[in-house]
């Protein structure tokens, strides 16, 4: 795993959009040979799409030749209303890119058979030949799409009902009014991110800051399904210092690569003596 | 990008690099226009995965609803009360003209005239897209008459049907009707015009508040010309003007009322105080008369003749106020100009709010999806640049 720690949220999420930028211009995307990537949505990653949308006005980045696979969508939320995953990605990315509709892809929450939906998306993404990049954010409770705790780290795309702290969350985008807020959605499973080639997770704010504690510095667990990425081959952390806050000054360290021989070094003989210490405790001697 | 076809053949125009009108705010947003119709990018998008066809460019311009004059008596030498000649043309003609003003929608105006006037205008089917009549008189207040010829001033007999048919002829093209709701026995006409959807107009009268609000119960909801034609305010009797802050309006109903913003007929003064009171209400008009476009000298207006000297149209021979020769789009800028309002207040002033008098602001007036394409492109002075009726260019600078 890669923790990237950048100072502030407007820095992480032109990190991120970078790396993003960069990985399908190297890869040289054409007709024959799309970039597929997986998007989030939500308030984290907004940063990031205002500066994709920026390299495309530019001219430095294309998605004509892009596919993208969105995590999650409501169920039963009509598709054009103004908090559906759809009008979010129409209205905060896609209506300012190049990227070709058909080249799009969002779980229809409204669709008759919703297994069907999620088995069928399942399929569109192997047709694709799977997911180069997958971008994803963090809830507060460690989730990733719509894991809530306790989901199989090996799931696939499926309909969840929503936990109560997220139906909370999520209220202040519906009038504050619980009784309109979704209480089920289409997600794609850990398992399903866990095929892409790459996952980037992007994790900024101190309220996400214990979810980034339990998902890197403890172990694997579905009740922070964020974890299961401690097992993927290629993942990248990009968070802003605020998220960082529940985390070990040595794990933050490191990542920074600011950890100095001094540090190392008093770190060794203080690793002798508490091992001195325990020896002593244990009526065993080896210094004798 | 190939565009898809899945639900209409229709070529699709984009334009970009503009702001628009729309939710009462100029928005950086592309306008997407199919079939005469502004159309939804989000569901041509996610629905038919189709694209634009052709992209225009609008220089960073801002995009407003084509403007609806609601009263508008001729220009350019016509004069829609003369009725001589070919009427069609006529309004066709002054209909191609005032594109250039940015007026897209407009009610030609027939000020008080004999009764075989009416029959004859009326009789004339006008194909145009949306142009329906504005009959101003001929059941007005002989004291507030203004430019309106005296012989053919009327008073109703019994109201109702019976009074308005005999005048009119019949009232198939008519959108609105002022009137004088003092005359005796106009509640009845008031109702039976609002019943069949003609907006009843006040206007031309002595009446005090009380008559007018009596009116409004009625079913009125429009003032013609706020100000002019109609007793002043006055502290202890407001007059037709405190129907802007009248507190016996039926709820659910608004009150609105025409403001010539030509700098002439009404004091910057007097138009802050109602705009101030009543924003919502504010309907931009012209009440531009024949000589509108035309050099000065003397002109024709219904049965009267009129004076033109610089910006000022007198009754010939007299200081009498005779209609105005502003254009809609100078009215526009002088509305913002001395309210100080915003830009996007002004513009609504000369469209949405027309259209909702109407009740038509589902089709007209907006640039909602779904509604009709007639739309202008004006700079940042509120000059306007181009024109649009049905997605198509009609007119440019």
């Amino acid at each position: 795993m890669r923790l990237v720690i950048l100072d502030d949220y407007d820095l992480a999420s032109e990190w991120a959009a970078k790396y993003i930028r960069n990985r399908i211009v190297q890869f040289k995307p054409t007709a024959d040979r799309y970039f597929t990537l997986g998007l989030p949505t939500g308030s984290t990653p907004l940063g990031c799409y205002r500066k994709l949308i920026e390299y495309h006005k530019n001219g430095d980045l294309s998605f004509k030749y892009v596919k993208t696979f969105n995590m999650d969508e409501y169920v039963g939320l009509p598709r054009d209303h103004p908090e559906s995953y759809h009008s979010y990605m129409w209205n905060n990315f896609f209506k300012h890119i190049d990227i070709e509709p058909q080249n799009t892809h969002i779980l229809d929450g409204n669709a008759s058979d919703l297994q069907a939906e999620c088995a069928a998306f399942e399929q569109q993404i192997t047709a694709a030949g799977g997911i180069e990049l997958f971008v994803g954010g963090i809830g507060p409770d460690g989730h990733i799409a719509f894991n809530e705790p306790g989901s199989s780290l090996v799931s696939r795309t499926r309909v969840k009902t929503l936990a109560k702290d997220t139906i909370v969350a999520n209220a202040r985008f519906f009038g504050n009014d619980l009784s309109k807020v979704p209480t089920m959605t289409l997600t794609v499973g850990v398992g399903t991110v866990m095929d892409a080639r790459e996952v980037m997770i992007l994790i900024t704010g101190a309220h996400k800051a214990f979810a980034l504690y339990k998902a890197i510095e403890e172990g694997v667990n579905h009740m922070w399904t964020v974890s299961a990425f401690q097992q993927h081959p290629r993942t990248i952390f990009v968070c802003d210092e605020d998220a960082t806050l529940e985390l070990r000054v040595k794990t933050v360290k490191y990542f920074k690569g600011t950890i100095s021989t001094k540090i190392l070094s008093s770190n060794f003989f203080s690793t002798l003596i508490i091992i001195k210490n325990m020896l002593l405790e244990h009526q065993i001697s080896i210094f004798e | 990008m190939p565009s898809n076809k899945s639900v209409s053949d229709a070529p699709i125009t984009q334009f970009v690099s503009c702001r628009i009108l729309k939710d009462h705010r100029l928005q950086w947003e592309d306008l997407w226009v199919r079939e005469g119709k502004i159309l939804n990018p989000e569901k041509l998008f996610f629905d038919e995965e189709g694209f634009a066809d052709h992209k225009v460019d609008c220089g960073n311009k801002i995009i407003a609803p084509g403007f609806i004059d609601v009263q508008i008596n001729g220009g350019y030498g016509i004069d829609f009360s003369q009725a001589s000649g070919d009427i069609r043309r006529g309004v066709a003609q002054v209909a191609k003209k005032i594109l250039e003003h940015g007026v897209t929608s407009f009610c030609p105006t027939l000020v008080t005239s004999p009764p075989d006037i009416y029959h004859k205008v009326q009789s004339v089917h006008l194909s145009l897209p949306f142009i329906s009549i504005h009959l101003e008189g001929p059941f007005i207040s002989e004291q507030k008459r203004g430019a309106h010829p005296p012989k053919f001033l009327r008073t109703f007999k019994a109201g109702g049907v019976a009074d308005l048919m005999e005048t009119y002829g019949h009232l198939d093209n008519v959108a609105l009707v002022t009137l004088a709701p003092e005359l005796a026995n106009s509640a009845a006409a008031i109702r039976e015009l609002s019943g069949r959807g003609i907006v009843v107009s006040l206007g031309h009268s002595m009446a005090d508040l009380s008559q007018a609000e009596e009116a409004v119960q009625n079913g009125a909801i429009f003032i013609t010309h706020l100000f002019n034609a109609m007793l002043p305010f006055h502290h202890r009797d407001p007059g037709i003007v405190g129907l802007l802050t009248s507190d016996r309006i039926p709820p659910g109903r608004m009150v609105y009322y025409g403001m010539i913003a030509d700098g002439i007929h009404t004091h910057p003064a007097a138009l802050r105080i109602a705009h101030r009171a009543h924003p919502a209400g504010l309907v931009l008009v012209t009440d531009a008369v024949t000589a509108m476009g035309l050099p000065p000298g003397q002109h024709s207006l219904g049965q009267q003749q009129i004076d033109i000297q610089g910006l000022h149209a007198y009754v010939a021979g007299t200081t009498t106020l005779s209609g105005s020769i502003a254009t809609m789009d100078m009215c526009v800028r002088h509305f913002r100009e001395v309210s100080g309002c915003t830009v996007e207040a002004a513009l609504e002033a000369a469209s949405l709010h027309p259209a909702q008098l109407l009740g038509v602001s589902n089709r007209k007036g907006t640039l909602e999806f779904g509604t009709d394409a007639d739309f202008i492109v004006l700079d940042d002075t509120l000059t306007v640049r181009e024109t649009y009726i049905a997605g198509q260019q009609v007119w440019r600078k």
